[in-house]
């Protein structure tokens, strides 16, 4: 960890349980993991985007940073401290500089508490509520640009964007550090998500913010992240600078990824690497390489060995005939 | 031929606020195995409009005036419930955003895909056969055996690929597919366009496809409209609005697309102002309020103003193409 990161995650995993006794007891896999061996580090004031379809692993790696979902190993360093076995009551000051906007813009927000008490609501969860509460909720409207009146609406009363807003306000209440979002444009138009993440940039350039974004969005990958990664299966296939990535993938899922993007133009003569569609279940993960049963450069060896992470320029993967080399 | 011609349809909602219009004096035609996408913002009344044509508008909602045609002959805003069920699932198939919510998560697949046979009179064997040949067609590997798996035992875009299958086993005319990519990656998501194009070309059917994601509807669809706060201000085939675009709300729109920016931009475009309140709408043009064209003479409801072939945008200043400023 250098001294210009904010979050430093190493080789970290996460699983989860499934099935009982009778599994058991059938010799069948008893537990399925989630996020493998991830490693990546954050560095202030940039933003990271984590890429990967669902299932992959995106959520439940943010869930894990917040918290939110134990650690089964590897460390997470946040700001220079260890948040693996971290107790509820310890973890609660770093939630506070490291908060989550959850997927669904009006889901997320409880629908019995107006606008004002949702913006409260950070102040008296983390002891501050001796402050004007008042003159706080006015600050955040202004801060992601909604009217003052606002405060007396309630959820079912706002569109998705000004959902969306409220969250953000909500995220930014408390001076964080890093904002974690997990899908925060989905499901609204573009003319929305681009004011969405406009405010999202403005407030990153305003307030020294460090963002983490999960996405499925390529489009917006680009238009927001510094740094990216792609997750297959849980693991990072490959992780780099945003633009060092879209211009020359090296790993063939991303290249894969960034042929299928869809462009509006009936015309357009589109290039596809087309990948067959059966992704593999995270109970009976493929041996060798993950990729492989799904990749066209596969090889032999690639359903053996499990290729181990190489470095080409500032882009990190994990494949054993990586491309545009 | 056209299978599905929906003329001057008005959708109101009575609410405690007031009474709220959702959809305008709609008109569009899906022909006979084409495909017809729908965009627009939330709000806009996409979900309204298929809800009107399934018969399925919430107990508030009434179709104030205009009819559904489907087939030529039944307008489906005079069947009643009896009438109307015997054509869902049969005529008129539906594929939702989210497979896990379509598939019943305690019965197998087999056990569904027999289920929605019923009217079919086929025998229990050939009922499965048939499910296993839908199942081959959606490309699921192995499907005899996936007969008996539940939903849970799929990935994400098979269980789409599932509601497809079971959307198409009875051969409906129209395929209403509402945002049936959203939740799977790039990769799937072509994956899945294309599967509903060959789809569509062996069994014969039109899909109404609603999206906001306009580099699917560019992909999938021949024709479609853009919807405005419960208004269609502009319709023709996909080339002509993606290439030609004339109603200022479409131009604004597709300028909003990040898939059009080829690198990265300080600001993203957006389209100022907010949707209007449905409960008052504005007078003359819908869109007026929030255009930069907008002059006196769209405080007057614009006419469907037609650019050439099936290409209509309502507007005022619809000879004005995409750079020109007025």
């Amino acid at each position: 960890m250098s001294s210009q990161d904010l979050l430093s995650v190493r080789d970290l995993h996460v699983s989860f349980r499934v099935g009982g006794l009778p599994a058991r007891l059938a010799g069948r896999a008893t537990e399925i993991e989630a996020v493998s061996g991830v490693s990546f580090d954050l560095q202030r004031g940039t933003t990271f985007a984590l890429v990967g379809e669902s299932g992959s692993g995106k959520t439940t790696l943010a869930r894990t940073l917040n918290g939110l979902q134990p650690v089964k190993a590897g460390t997470i360093l946040f700001e220079g401290q260890e948040l693996q076995g971290l107790s509820d009551a310890r973890m609660k000051p770093v939630r506070r500089r490291m908060p989550m906007m959850f997927q669904d813009p009006v889901g997320s927000l409880s629908p019995r508490l107006s606008v004002r008490s949702l913006l409260s609501e950070p102040f008296i969860i983390h002891g501050l509520s001796s402050r004007d509460l008042n003159a706080e909720v006015t600050r955040l409207l202004a801060l992601v640009g909604l009217p003052r009146d606002f405060a007396d609406r309630y959820p079912h009363q706002l569109s998705g964007g000004q959902a969306r807003r409220v969250g953000v306000a909500r995220a930014i209440a408390l001076d964080p550090v890093l904002v974690v979002a997990d899908e925060p444009t989905a499901g609204l138009d573009v003319s929305v998500q681009g004011e969405v993440l406009n405010l999202l940039n403005d407030l990153r350039d305003r307030m020294g913010l460090s963002m983490l974004i999960i996405t499925h969005n390529l489009h917006v990958v680009r238009q927001i992240a510094d740094r990216m990664a792609v997750m297959y299966l849980g693991r990072f296939v490959e992780q780099g600078e945003t633009e060092a990535i879209f211009r020359t993938p090296h790993h063939p899922y991303t290249a894969a990824l960034l042929s299928a993007n869809p462009e509006p133009d009936p015309d357009k003569v589109h290039e596809r690497i087309t990948l067959p569609a059966d992704v593999p279940s995270l109970l009976a993960r493929p041996t060798g390489c993950e990729f492989h049963t799904r990749c066209q450069q596969a090889q032999a060896r690639c359903s053996v060995d499990a290729p181990a992470p190489a470095t080409v320029g500032d882009t990190r993967l994990t494949c054993h005939f990586p491309l545009n080399i | 031929m056209t299978v599905l011609a929906v003329k001057n349809l008005s959708v109101a909602f009575h609410t405690e606020s007031g009474r709220l219009e959702a959809l305008k004096d709609v008109s569009f035609k899906v022909p006979a195995n084409r495909s017809v996408g729908v965009v627009g913002e939330s709000g806009c009344g996409k979900s309204t409009l298929i809800n009107a044509i399934l018969g399925l508008l919430a107990d508030n909602g009434e179709i104030s005036a205009g009819e559904i045609v489907f087939e030529g002959d039944k307008d489906l805003t005079r069947l009643d419930a009896a009438a109307m069920r015997n054509l869902r699932g049969q005529r008129i198939a539906t594929v939702f955003q989210d497979p896990m919510g379509a598939l019943n998560p305690v019965l197998s697949v087999g056990r569904q895909m027999r289920d929605i046979q019923y009217r079919s009179g086929l025998s229990k064997r050939d009922k499965d056969a048939r499910s296993v040949a839908m199942l081959r067609k959606v490309r699921i590997p192995d499907p005899e055996s996936r007969l008996a798996q539940f939903p849970h035992e799929f990935s994400g875009g098979m269980k789409q690929r599932i509601a497809i299958a079971m959307a198409l086993m009875m051969e409906p005319a129209l395929l209403i597919a509402d945002e049936p990519t959203t939740a799977l990656d790039a990769t799937l998501e072509v994956a899945t366009i294309e599967l509903l194009k060959d789809l569509q070309r062996e069994i014969g059917c039109s899909v109404l496809f609603i999206s906001h994601h306009l580099g699917v509807i560019a992909e999938l669809c021949d024709e479609m409209i853009v919807m405005y706060a419960g208004e269609v201000v502009e319709s023709g085939t996909t080339r002509e609005i993606f290439h030609d675009a004339r109603h200022p709300y479409t131009q604004k729109l597709l300028a909003c697309d990040p898939a059009r920016l080829s690198r990265r931009v300080p600001r993203l475009p957006t389209i100022a102002g907010t949707l209007p309140d449905l409960r008052r709408r504005p007078s003359g043009c819908v869109f007026q309020p929030r255009c930069d064209r907008a002059d006196a003479q769209c405080l007057d409801v614009p006419p469907g103003a037609s650019i050439g072939g099936s290409h209509i945008a309502r507007c005022w200043h619809a000879d004005i193409p995409l750079g020109v400023s007025a």
